[in-house]
């Protein structure tokens, strides 16, 4: 049986919001009988896109992400409510706009709050793939149609076959940690849960500091070396991908010609060291 | 005998049209009307009686008939009436005076386009989409759209998915690999807002007068901005603006009515401002409030002066520097370029997934922007964020790496271009003192000298393409600021050190250079429309062979420079140079008003979408409406925001999805030549009337219809034809007949225009510049007068190469302290280094153009971009526009993530709701320009405003004294926390003669 999955890339995310423009031009103002009551003109952003900004500027970079219903095979509020929303055959989750009418509890079964409530039909509310237009031959989701960067990309195979794309793509789960088997799955998500270690390395001859390109930047974390770097032409390294957990790591500079240093960082969170000057040997 | 048999054929016509259609039958109700078509001597002729609903005819002229159709002879009768209708013969038989109505102005037109509509009767529009609805097409400036609707109401709309019957893309082969755009269309941000903007509650749905405006007794002028409004018939507002033009001409003469626009206008060459308005306006005869070069004005008048350009508003040529980037290039550096956000201009995210091909094939990309903006966020690479109006300073000090170190191509300085030389001792200082070495620049930009060392070096040695404005090679960013006119011009001096035009050596940022077939003709908006005027759009080098059409032409020759519009009304008096593109000179020439001997302006005919949120000082604008001496505005819009609440009388117009057009996706034509080039298929829509207008709106072709028939100008200005049929005539004048048949065009909706094959596109830009050919790239620029040795040899300079030092500037002004012959840093008049300013106003708010919105079009009206996170935030029931603040800025101030703050300066004063952001360095501020909403909380221009058009701060003064340029793109501020007050009180002049000197403080240079 071949099921929905949505891809996520977070780093194809430019925040243009079209996906989230196209659900309220889908839903606003037209009720799909079987499928959902009207959207609320405002307030309700089915798919909803959060910023997350690392560093300091001029060391800054941004990240995109796009949440919405997540289609758990184990899904928490089917749990909560399982005479009103189904998890159908093509692994779409849809709340029955009939029979989760006054539930508003149903709201606060969604561990992701990827469920709105409507207050005037008083009904919970969610992205659910556009199955109205799946069921008539449309061949994808409309937030996937307007997508122009593939930020999103939907597909419809077998579990095994999406076993494998989960693997060749390395897909991650948003949040692991809740164990609901979401078919929506994300690409580069360490763009926005992971943190940086970023300076610039420079050193002055004559009266003029200039960048050091090709100096060597090693990261050590626990006795251990974790990640070498070469400088770029700016002197710039950056070490991604990071827990911002508060580890201690100890990164040593070395550049032909040069004393080498050594710096200390605590990582609670994405950490610009800014510019390390090194001494001429 | 042949005209009697013609004339019966046309009685056949109405009976057919009445069987087959219904629409036909309503429009044959709407009136009772004998009429007659004859020769003139009466000799032969035929009755048509339209009565109930009902057509009848019989041989024989009626002698009581209210309205005649005359022929000369019954042979010009024959031959004009016969089809296939020869649209030519038809203007040279209506010019030469062949034929004629008489008989009332309304009737002749109603006769007209009721046979129009009669011949038009089986045309079967739109396509049954399955499920109830139907579907059709029409064009926005945010892309194309499937509008789908049921029961007359819109139920979705979406961007096109191509069918097996489209053409296939084109694909371009790189470094071993080929890249293909998708088969589908793609849209802005605001190009999928439309159902929302048209059922928006601040629609217009009736003609309104203010209710304290009385045109024959107590006008109450000082309530304009204060007063509500009433809804009014029809009858009464057309009758009230007609008996307003006439008064106008008949109390002062020429002159008296100006009319005034926004830059853009909802799509379609029928409906755009530069056709159907400006037919009509010529029609009356109007002065012209004349644009400047909005968004162009650094290019315009800055780097026009050194590489040409003039035809492009100073822009570079667009070909083929997609495939040569991706094939050639080894970096590229974006300067102030920021295409993510503006999408070029009207071509959805068509470049987006060309920048993606940027990082599939790992190019190195370097960022220079005070904001770590939305390019740069997407594509990644190095940021360098030199402080609001220093970038010349930075391209100095680049410049003076690549001379002291010699990383610049000596060969094409040495043959391609000329004026080095001085430029050169400029940068090493050698004829001011003063090196510009990357050190110096550091004082300027704050920028480390080490950081531009190591780009310049970089730069110097590897084949890189400079992307510059949103468009790379033109267009917005930092050639809206004070210096703007600088920055463009050391960018075409910094690529001509490195080679412009050599392999991987060019400027762009792949928004333009798609290898169309760019000799498939269908006309952009701005090559003339259904305007008549050959001056003033590119009808006559266009158009006008493939679309013969009554010429209109301008009987007023007074002029208002746009940003001068209110010194014209406050003061009696504006100056400013115009923009005439035919040559690098037709900037140097000034317009003074009031033009000798005619009348000064007493009313505003105000069109299209509002202006307080796109022009700069905006209250100086806010002041001008209340003037005594203007005597009367009318405003046709489509939504009641911004200036239309300083209306006398405001007429409903409805939006595109309303009316029939026709036009081609981002395809500007005349100063926008190629800009369909930002899209990855060409394509043409019709555009359908999706809907009904909404309440009693009418398309700006039929207000104006309606107008110009109380002045008895219907025929004249309608030609006998409704939207459709000039929309129908506009395909025929097209190569599209050639492809695809007129039904079938508008049952589908859309035609896609297929790729050039690959062996014939277009040679990439400036290479024949560079390879020392004559030029090879279609484009019909300069002029050919305009070449200085053969026709097409060199560029449109002088000299033909590329001027350091400019020619042009030598002669016009060798001593213009502000545009000298070579490109200077001037510290900016607005910046933290004026005394005075800076202590009282010490952030630089940066006012880009706006990301979500376009102009003041998708904001505002309720719309659904007011849940947009980054575009406005609701904040106690009110969705306020956002200022966006480094967090240290902040907390020196207090300010928290979401508080409102109270954005000020000398010229006004702005309530934003506070975004905290890593993206801005310390001192700089960000907020987009171009609010829909102006909503002054007290008395206009006296209180602060909370719809966020940030414009009011900004300064009036333009780049330099001798350039009618904006210089809107910055303004010293102070932001503190928002305290609810709303009082405002301005403390500089509004107008010139009132005394107001720009830079806020008073203390220019």
């Amino acid at each position: 049986m071949k099921k929905w999955n949505l891809i996520v890339d977070v780093a194809n995310c430019t925040n243009c919001n079209l996906c989230t423009l196209a659900v309220q031009d889908e839903h606003e103002g037209n009720a799909f009988a079987g499928y959902a009551e009207a959207m609320p003109k405002h307030g309700h952003r089915w798919i909803e896109i959060e910023r997350r900004e690392r560093g300091t500027p001029p060391v800054t970079d941004v990240a995109y992400l796009p949440t919405m219903c997540q289609h758990c095979d184990n899904a928490p509020c089917i749990a909560a409510a399982p005479d009103a929303i189904t998890k159908r055959d093509d692994g779409i989750v849809l709340i029955d706009p009939v029979k989760a009418k006054g539930r508003k509890d149903i709201v606060d079964a969604c561990p992701y709050g990827a469920i709105w409530w409507n207050e005037e039909k008083q009904v919970p509310q969610h992205w659910f793939f556009d199955a109205h237009l799946l069921d008539t031959g449309w061949q994808e989701p409309r937030c996937v149609t307007v997508c122009a960067t593939n930020a999103l990309k939907a597909v419809k195979v077998e579990d095994t076959e999406m076993q494998q794309l989960i693997e060749e793509q390395e897909l991650e789960p948003l949040r692991p940690d809740l164990e609901t088997q979401p078919r929506v799955h994300y690409k580069n998500l360490w763009r926005y849960t992971k943190a940086f270690i970023a300076g610039s390395v420079s050193s002055e001859r004559d009266g003029i500091v200039d960048c050091v390109p090709g100096a060597t930047v090693t990261l050590r974390g626990d006795g251990e070396t974790i990640a070498e770097q070469q400088t770029d032409r700016f002197g710039d390294f950056k070490f991604d991908r990071l827990d911002p957990d508060g580890s201690a790591y100890e990164m040593t500079v070395t550049a032909e010609g040069h004393t080498s240093a050594t710096l200390n960082v605590s990582l609670d969170e994405t950490t610009n060291v800014g510019e390390i000057r090194l001494t001429p040997a | 005998m042949k005209f009697k048999l013609v004339l019966f054929g046309l009685a056949l016509v109405f009976r057919y049209a009445r069987w087959r259609s219904a629409a036909f039958r309503v429009s044959l109700a709407e009136r009772d009307l004998t009429v007659v078509l004859r020769t003139t001597d009466g000799s032969i002729g035929r009755t048509f009686k339209f009565g109930g609903g009902r057509v009848s005819s019989r041989a024989g002229v009626d002698p009581d008939a209210d309205l005649a159709i005359v022929f000369k002879t019954a042979e010009i009768g024959a031959r004009l009436l016969m089809p296939p209708i020869d649209q030519l013969e038809q203007i040279e038989a209506m010019k030469n005076f062949l034929f004629h109505p008489e008989g009332p102005d309304e009737d002749a037109v109603w006769f007209a386009q009721t046979v129009m509509a009669a011949l038009g009767a089986g045309w079967k529009i739109g396509r049954a989409a399955g499920d109830g609805t139907t579907r059709f097409c029409t064009m926005t400036n945010g892309g194309p759209l499937f509008v789908y609707v049921r029961d007359g109401k819109i139920v979705r709309t979406t961007p096109i998915v191509f069918g097996d019957d489209d053409a296939q893309p084109f694909t371009i082969k790189a470094r071993g690999k080929s890249f293909t755009p998708p088969r589908k269309t793609s849209l802005s941000p605001h190009g999928m807002n439309w159902k929302a903007m048209v059922y928006a509650p601040n629609r217009l749905l009736t003609p309104m007068k203010r209710v304290d405006f009385d045109p024959n007794g107590e006008r109450n002028i000082q309530n304009r901005g204060i007063s509500s409004y009433e809804p009014i018939g029809w009858d009464e507002a057309l009758d009230i603006v007609a008996g307003e033009i006439k008064r106008m001409k008949r109390d002062y003469g020429q002159g008296a009515i100006a009319q005034s626009n926004g830059s853009h206008h909802t799509w379609g060459n029928i409906g755009y401002y530069l056709s159907a308005k400006m037919r009509f306006m010529n029609a009356i005869g109007t002065t012209e409030v004349h644009h400047n070069p909005d968004s162009w004005e650094g290019w315009y008048w800055g780097a026009v002066h050194h590489w040409g350009g003039s035809l492009r508003v100073g822009g570079g040529e667009p070909f083929g520097t997609i495939e040569d980037c991706l094939e050639n290039a080894e970096m590229v550096v974006f300067w102030s370029s920021n295409p993510e956000a503006t999408n070029g201009i009207y071509s959805g995210l068509e470049g987006s997934v060309r920048r993606q091909w940027l990082k599939d094939i790992g190019m190195e990309m370097v960022h220079i922007d005070p904001h770590l903006n939305d390019t740069a966020q997407f594509l990644g690479g190095k940021w360098i964020a030199p402080r609001p109006t220093t970038s010349p300073a930075l391209a100095l000090a680049i410049a003076y790496v690549w001379i002291t170190e010699e990383l610049y191509d000596k060969g094409y300085v040495e043959n391609r271009t000329n004026g080095f030389e001085v430029w050169r001792d400029y940068v090493l200082g050698t004829d001011d003192g003063t090196p510009k070495t990357p050190e110096w620049q550091e004082g300027e930009t704050g920028v480390p000298a080490k950081d531009v060392r190591a780009l310049a070096r970089a730069w110097g040695t590897k084949r890189t393409y400079l992307a510059v404005g949103g468009m790379g090679n033109t267009f917005g960013g930092a050639a809206r600021n004070p210096t703007g006119n600088q920055w463009t011009r050391m960018m075409v001096c910094l690529i001509a050190m490195q080679g412009l035009g050599k392999p991987g050596v060019n400027v762009g940022n792949l928004q333009l250079g798609v290898p169309h077939d760019f000799g498939f003709y269908f006309p952009g908006y701005a090559d003339g429309g259904i305007s008549g005027d050959l001056t003033h759009t590119a009808l006559a080098v266009s158009l006008y062979q493939r679309m013969p059409q009554l010429a209109t032409i301008n009987p007023s020759t007074q002029i208002i420079p746009r940003l001068k519009l209110p010194d014209a009304i406050l003061d009696g008096h504006a100056e400013g140079e115009i923009w005439d593109a035919r040559t690098i000179e037709g900037q140097f020439t000034r317009a003074v008003y009031p033009a000798p001997g005619h009348s000064q302006v007493h009313m505003l005919y105000r069109y299209g979408n509002s202006i307080l949120g796109t022009l700069s000082d905006a209250n100086r604008y806010v002041e001008m409406y209340r003037a005594p001496n203007l005597e009367f505005v009318v405003n046709q819009s489509i939504w009641d925001e911004g200036d239309t609440q300083f209306a006398d009388i405001i007429l409903p117009a409805c939006t595109q999805l309303e009316r029939y057009d026709i036009g081609e996706w981002a395809h500007s034509g005349g100063y926008g030549a190629h800009f369909n080039s930002q899209v990855n298929h060409r394509l043409v829509a019709f555009q359908a009337k999706c809907i009904e207008p909404l309440g009693e709106s009418k398309s700006d072709y039929d207000i104006f219809t309606a107008i110009a028939m109380r002045l008895g100008l219907g025929s004249y200005f309608t030609e006998g034809m409704r939207d459709i049929d000039w929309a129908k005539r506009m395909f025929d004048a097209s190569d599209l007949p050639t492809k695809i048949s007129w039904r079938k065009f508008i049952e589908k909706g859309y035609f896609v225009v297929p790729p050039e094959r690959e062996d014939l596109r277009p040679k990439t830009a400036y290479r024949w510049f560079a390879d020392g050919r004559k030029k090879d790239v279609p484009e019909a620029m300069p002029l050919p007068g305009d070449y200085t040795e053969e026709f097409l040899e060199g560029l449109q300079t002088q000299s033909g190469r590329i001027e350091f030092e400019a020619e042009s500037l030598k002669r016009f002004m060798p001593d213009d302290p502000e545009r000298p012959p070579i490109p200077k840093y001037i510290r900016s008049w607005e910046g933290p280094n004026v005394a005075d300013l800076a202590n009282r106003y010490p952030l630089q708010l940066i006012t880009p153009h706006v990301r979500f919105s376009f102009h003041t079009q998708g904001d505002g009206k309720d719309s659904y971009l007011n849940d947009v996170k980054d575009h406005r935030i609701l904040i106690d029931g009110y969705y306020y526009w956002i200022l966006r603040l480094n967090p240290d800025d902040a907390a020196t101030r207090g300010i928290a993530e979401g508080d409102l703050v109270k954005i000020y300066n000398d010229r006004g004063a702005v309530i934003c709701a506070a975004q905290l952001t890593a993206r801005l360095l310390r001192g700089v501020a960000h907020s987009y320009e171009s609010s829909a909403v102006y909503d002054p909380m007290g008395e206009p221009g006296r209180s602060v405003d909370r719809g966020g058009c940030v414009n009011l701060l900004s300064p009036a003064r333009t780049q330099i004294k001798n350039a009618h340029s904006m210089a809107n793109g910055l303004s010293m501020v102070e932001i503190e926390k928002w305290d609810g007050g709303i009082e405002f009180t301005r403390e500089i002049p509004l107008s010139t003669a009132q005394g107001l000197i720009d830079p806020v403080a008073g203390v220019g240079e």
